[in-house]
């Protein structure tokens, strides 16, 4: 499988040059800097409704101003990272550990601040500061396992402890931080919430370099992650380390949450790793499509949001990204292909319709059936039915009957004679004979061989013949031929003898 | 055939030498098995023979699953050992294949039934090696066989319960395996799909394959199998239907539930009538 290793090597390539594109792009003058400052102070001094100009508008969208194009691309190379790995966390049912993952990362920040500190550093070198968070996130991951392995407190409940009692160890050592005299803090709360205007260069890197990493490992393990997230037993039984492929999953998960704390903050991470996985669920059936599109909307998103926040310089990145993925969701939700709500209403609309329409061609037809026994006639003929009738055989309405006829009558298979009779036309009257066989020989089914559960069965075959098998069906046939019912019209319409089967 | 016959188990100084031969496909010494201190299977002791195809009957939380959840290390041993063809299961992995229960797995799982039968090959594909169209293909041929190769791109919760079965049968096949361990195969599943998976039990048999299956349905044990295992956290008895397989053992195995025994009447009609050795 070539193909495999070219798309991994089409995928770094693309990388490589979105990133020499970011890099070459870099000011060389300070001025440049300096500019994307006044224009942030100048929007922070303004108290009124700020709304962008169009300049600014087309700065952000085309990348002009530096500073945003560095933030709206690294957030999208976040995004496709987290949409990755997401969609694993989301199909291995852990969903919640990238919550408790994130929160327990806070504490992590703190002490490694105070020891940056204590050796004498800035305190604010963020990959120590990251790397601290990566630390005590894994620990507070561990401990989830542990307490779930060795208590019998399950999943939700154990995630629930050690995320709160890592937040609030986290505060704790962030008051302590505050309180140290030797250096400033300021800015360590921004992980709480996040704030993606702040990101140099270097963070971009330093994103770009683990966005990088998670896509070839994902790419790599696409077979083992998959089956890991399927069939926990099966892959045991094939003697796969199970708790290393866990252990590296949720290390995708820590580094996409750590260098996604400085930009969204580590309360709304988990929006970043769950809602664009949940979203693209609603478009698609195949894990290697839903992993694509994931990567797809979670970048778009991170694109979009970040450039909204660039405009609007007092909403913060993070929180209009969740917004963004949530829009996204929604109408995922509604408008998805593979099960959106609207789809699936529809295919429920859809069945609906079709058997209303089957229902009354079977009426039709089975008055036709009958006044054709009652003249003794040798064969079926399609003539026209009062509406009365058709309205006497079932529990319909008036109106039902009329919304069916009128919709029959607009596909072609029956035509209203004078308000009160209708005539099934050629197609219809055929399809009204199979509509009816295939009622009668499932009916039959059912009943002959009643241990069997009918959901189990695909009824929305075209004949039953393709379900059933051509035997059974045989068979099913000389049931029906026994209790006096026609059922060979439409397998051999003129070779239909009088007397053998309408008794 | 991939197995060395005839060859003595090397065992390590100072052990008890087994007393089973050592080609048989499991061979189960003394295996206890405890959840939370709670003994769930105690001093089993079974030696399955090649070629047959063996039923596990017994009670709701008899440990028919944990038995063979135990053989394939799912579950930890308490003590005892299980050996698949004279060595542990460890070293003999790809001798054995392995249908869990049809509810293990979420079937929402955005897979298509082509995709779960080709797992059945991952093991011989290995760790990180990727699956090349030579795999697809046998895994096409394991669909084939089970009947279903027309369903192969359908996402799999878009199958019927008993084609879902048949695409687990067919994972297992993909495997191409010597001893088969099979979890509940015939839960829920329609008349067709019963029919398919009991010849598709003959036709590995013939191959010399041995398949142990967790039966529920005591009115068909002596229809489908010709050897069975009553199981009660501990073994009640094992050996070839007609002997093991009678009205005696079978309230031994099921205890007071009478009920249940009254069901299964009819089917042991016949059996009873035979001498009850």
């Amino acid at each position: 499988m070539n193909a495999f290793r070219y798309r991994c090597a089409a995928l770094m390539i693309f990388f490589i040059l979105m990133w020499i594109g970011v890099a070459q792009s870099a000011p060389l003058h300070v001025n440049d800097i300096v500019e994307t400052r006044d224009y942030q102070r100048q929007s922070l001094s303004n108290s009124g409704a700020d709304w962008p100009s169009v300049e600014e508008l087309a700065a952000v969208i085309f990348l002009k101003n530096y500073n945003t194009r560095l933030v709206v691309l690294s957030t999208m190379l976040l995004g496709i990272a987290s949409g990755l790995v997401g969609s694993f966390l989301l199909l291995r049912k852990r969903s919640l550990m990238g919550d408790a993952l994130s929160h327990a990362c806070l504490p992590g920040i703190g002490i490694l601040f105070i020891v940056m500190v204590s050796f004498g550093g800035s305190g604010k070198a963020l990959p120590g500061l990251l790397a601290g968070a990566s630390i005590t996130g894994l620990i507070g991951v561990g401990c989830v396992l542990l307490i779930r392995n060795t208590s019998r407190i399950k999943d939700d409940a154990a995630m629930g402890i050690v995320l709160s009692v890592f937040f609030g160890l986290g505060v704790a050592v962030l008051g302590m931080v505050q309180t140290m005299p030797a250096a400033s803090a300021a800015g360590l709360e921004s992980f709480i919430y996040g704030k993606a205007a702040s990101m140099v260069m270097q963070d971009a890197v330093l994103i770009g370099l683990v966005v990088l990493v998670c896509v070839v490992i994902c790419i790599l393990m696409f077979k083992e992650l998959t089956l890991l997230c399927f069939d926990e037993a099966f892959t045991r039984a094939l003697g796969w380390p199970l708790h290393t492929l866990d252990l590296i999953l949720l290390s995708l998960v820590s580094a996409v949450t750590v260098i996604g704390l400085q930009s969204v903050g580590l309360i709304l991470i988990i929006a970043f790793l769950i809602t664009p996985v949940a979203a693209a669920r609603f478009w698609t059936d195949d894990l290697r499509k839903m992993l694509l599109l994931a990567g797809l909307l979670r970048g778009l998103s991170g694109w979009m949001g970040s450039s909204i926040s660039a405009l609007t310089p007092r909403l913060p990145a993070g929180a209009v990204i969740v917004l963004v993925a949530t829009l996204l969701f929604l109408v995922s939700m509604f408008f998805g292909t593979a099960r959106g709500v609207l789809m699936r209403q529809r295919a429920q609309w859809r069945l609906q319709r079709k058997v209303g329409q089957q229902n009354l061609l079977r009426a039709v037809y089975e008055l036709q059936e009958e006044s054709a026994r009652q003249e003794e006639l040798s064969e079926i003929i399609n003539r026209k039915i009062e509406l009365k009738a058709v309205l006497a055989k079932r529990s319909w309405s008036v109106r039902q009957l009329r919304r069916l006829v009128g919709r029959a009558e607009h596909g072609g298979a029956l035509a209203r004679l004078d308000g009160k009779h209708i005539q099934l036309s050629e197609s219809g009257f055929g399809a009204a004979a199979r509509a009816t066989r295939n009622h009668r020989l499932w009916e039959t089914y059912l009943i002959t061989h009643a241990d069997v559960a009918p959901q189990h069965v695909d009824r929305d075959a075209d004949l039953v013949e393709h379900v059933l098998g051509s035997e059974l069906v045989e068979k099913l046939e000389e049931c029906l031929k026994e209790s006096g019912q026609d059922v060979d019209y439409i397998a051999n319409p003129h070779a239909h003898h009088p007397g053998e089967s309408v008794a | 055939m991939r197995i060395e016959s005839g060859r003595p188990a090397t065992v390590s100084s100072g052990r008890k030498i087994p007393t089973h031969p050592p080609t048989v496909p499991l061979a189960i010494d003394d295996l206890t098995v405890a959840y939370h201190s709670k003994p769930v299977l105690w001093d089993v002791d079974l030696d399955i023979p090649e070629g047959k195809l063996v039923a596990i009957v017994g009670p709701n939380g008899a440990g028919k699953s944990t038995l063979i959840k135990a053989c394939l290390d799912l579950v930890p041993k308490a003590s005892g050992r299980v050996m698949v063809y004279g060595k542990p299961y460890a070293r003999q992995r790809s001798l054995v294949g392995y249908v869990p229960q049809r509810e293990s797995v979420d079937w929402d799982y955005p897979i298509s039934a082509l995709d779960v039968v080709a797992m059945g090959l991952y093991g011989r594909i290995g760790l990180f090696h990727p699956v090349r169209r030579s795999h697809k293909d046998a895994a096409m041929q394991a669909l084939e066989h089970v009947g279903i190769a027309h369903l192969a791109k359908r996402q799999i919760s878009q199958l019927s319960g008993g084609q879902q079965q048949r695409v687990f049968l067919a994972r297992a096949l993909a495997q191409d395996a010597q001893l088969y361990f099979m979890d509940e195969p015939f839960a829920a599943v329609d008349a067709a799909t019963e029919a398919a998976i009991v010849s598709l039990l003959h036709e590995l048999k013939e191959q010399g394959k041995t398949c142990l299956v967790v039966h529920h349905d005591l009115a068909t044990v002596s229809q489908y199998f010709d050897w069975v295992v009553l199981l009660n956290m501990r073994v009640v008895a094992a050996g070839p239907t007609e002997e093991v397989f009678t009205r005696e053992r079978l309230k031994e195995t099921y205890g007071g539930r009478l009920a249940l025994l009254d069901e299964a009447g009819n089917a042991l009609h016949g059996i009873s009538a035979i001498k009850q050795s």
